[in-house]
């Protein structure tokens, strides 16, 4: 059950996207995202597709494990679909009962979803091109020009990245501990749901008291190698851009006027969008 | 009770580039009664391998069977009662202890096998007092103000009261001081030969391994180099080096000796034993 997780994990396949700098695709997928936010009929939407297997393509990662990272989402697509499908006024084209659908709501209903798996796949391609210190890396960068943000921006992403490092340690450390409490006649499979949150306390008790244990450790390994945040301190490996951040921003430009192109221009489909 | 592993292979995170093969067609049987050590350099299988025998982790191909029993073709409430009656004591089982009291801990086990609380203090009271701590000094304390050592206790005992019949145990001596693992040692191995239990022994000692065990299991690569009893095992010494294990420091003192003495006996792994051997050689008889 843990291993479905596939959010937030980094494939390596040493593909032009996993080489970019990491400053440029955090920036690339916050503009893709506002795009998706911004577009306001189909062609959109299809160019955004166009655009996504590009880089789907490009990075080499097979389409089957990113299509994986939704699954987990189908429940919430699944309900804004139907509650939009049924809930926004309009001229009515279908009716069950009391329930109409509506052209409006249909249209409603086709973006949302659309919107919301572009989204899951766009910034799921971001954290399986990066790996987690580049992303804070670049993250940190980021955070520089945000005010106020500012002055934390080293302590943020430190703690980001020891938060992203320890996923896995606690993953495995639970998947352990559940091991040792079935070892022990634990049954976390059958019962009611009262019995089985009340079989979460032998997994949670040691869970927690392992990661108290480990932050304590951390914090003292840190301290014995003169840790005092982020004032002064230089990296051994500098971020640089390259040529082919430059063409990445190129893609970039024509995405976003592209977008407001469309927008404006609304060119008629099938259905009057 | 007798487990059979038949032709068992595990591999981790298939079809991720991650994908690791960490049991090979591994197929053996444990016999009743018997006390098997397994070796191996980290990263072997040992762990992968004894989590299959309880069904905790499940194989890729092949399969165990416990007792006439196929592990991984019965239901799931099987399954449970199976792993009652083998006891499996993970690496640093101390982490896993969560109850406000050494007692009710100890009693979580036996409570799962829904035991009549009269039967829960009795088996609770005599694991406990297996393991060597007193009960009615620890009972009432909280696990988490013992020692490294009585914590470590007091988690065997926690799948020693649960009575099993076939006892695994993952290096139950790591990060212990020499008397705690001693007196461990001693006390598995005198369970063993009191309550006639399958002890199934991993461990990285090989001393620990040449004093305790009747047979050993040597893995490597996920696969079984060899099966047999140490004496025969701990002559190959080449092809345990090979594979980036070794063999007790009194057995390289033995081949050392024969250089000199060309009838003394190499196929000894105790101190007690060596000094017997060398004893023999040198008053000539």
């Amino acid at each position: 059950m843990l291993k479905d997780i596939t959010i937030g994990q980094f494939y390596p396949t040493g593909s032009v996207i996993h080489k970019l700098d990491p400053r440029t695709k955090i920036l690339f997928t916050t503009a893709f995202v506002v795009m998706l936010f911004v577009i306001n009929n189909l062609w959109g939407y299809i160019a955004s597709f166009f655009l996504l297997s590009l880089i789907i393509y490009l990075s080499k990662i097979p389409v089957g494990y990113i299509i994986r990272g939704i699954k987990g989402l189908v429940l919430i697509i699944l309900l804004t679909v139907v509650l939009n499908l049924f809930m926004t006024p309009g001229t009515t084209i279908a009716s069950i009962g009391p329930l109409s659908i509506s052209l409006e709501g249909l249209k409603v209903a086709l973006f949302m979803a659309l919107r919301l798996i572009f989204l899951v796949m766009g910034t799921s391609i971001m954290t399986l091109t990066t790996s987690p210190i580049d992303l804070t890396d670049g993250m940190e960068w980021c955070m520089r020009f945000i005010p106020f943000v500012r002055r934390y921006a080293h302590e943020l992403a430190m703690m980001m990245s020891i938060a992203l490092r320890f996923i896995p340690t606690l993953m495995e450390e639970t998947d352990r501990i559940m091991k040792a409490q079935k070892a022990r006649g634990a049954n976390f499979e059958t019962g009611s749901i009262i019995a089985r949150v009340k079989n979460l306390i032998p997994i949670l008790v040691p869970l927690f008291i392992s990661a108290f244990r480990r932050a304590d450790e951390l914090a003292t390994a840190m301290e014995a190698r003169c840790y005092r945040g982020g004032e002064n301190r230089t990296r051994m490996k500098q971020l640089r851009f390259e040529k082919k951040d430059v063409g990445a921003y190129v893609v970039m430009g024509i995405m976003i006027f592209g977008i407001i192109g469309i927008n404006m221009i609304q060119i008629p489909l099938i259905f009057p969008v | 009770m007798s487990v059979e592993i038949k032709h068992l292979s595990h591999i981790y995170s298939e079809g991720s580039p991650f994908e690791f093969r960490a049991l090979n067609d591994i197929t053996t049987t444990i016999e009743d009664g018997s006390f098997v050590g397994i070796i191996g350099h980290t990263g072997s299988g040992k762990s992968t391998l004894i989590q299959h025998l309880n069904g905790l982790l499940v194989p890729t191909s092949g399969t165990v069977v416990v007792d006439g029993m196929d592990v991984f073709s019965e239901k799931k409430s099987s399954l449970i009662k199976l792993r009652h009656k083998i006891g499996l004591v993970f690496q640093y089982p101390e982490h896993q202890l969560f109850e406000e009291t050494v007692e009710k801990d100890v009693g979580f086990g036996p409570k799962n096998q829904g035991l009549s609380p009269e039967e829960i203090d009795e088996r609770v009271r005599s694991s406990i007092k297996m393991v060597g701590l007193d009960f009615e000094e620890v009972k009432d304390k909280s696990p988490f103000e013992l020692s490294g050592g009585q914590m470590r206790r007091v988690a065997i005992a926690g799948v020693l009261a649960m009575e099993p019949s076939v006892l695994i145990l993952d290096e139950p001596t790591a990060g212990l001081d020499p008397r705690g693992r001693d007196e461990i040692l001693s006390q598995i191995k005198t369970l063993h030969e009191t309550k006639k239990i399958t002890v199934i022994l991993v461990s990285h000692s090989m001393e620990d391994i040449g004093k305790l065990v009747e047979k050993i299991l040597v893995m490597n690569q996920g696969e079984i180099v060899y099966f047999d009893i140490p004496n025969r095992v701990f002559t190959e010494i080449e092809t345990l080096e090979k594979i980036g294990l070794a063999v007790p420091e009194v057995t390289y003192l033995m081949g050392k000796l024969k250089k000199k003495y060309p009838n003394i006996r190499e196929d000894i792994f105790t101190v007690e034993a060596a000094k017997n051997e060398i004893l023999r050689v040198i008053r000539g008889k």
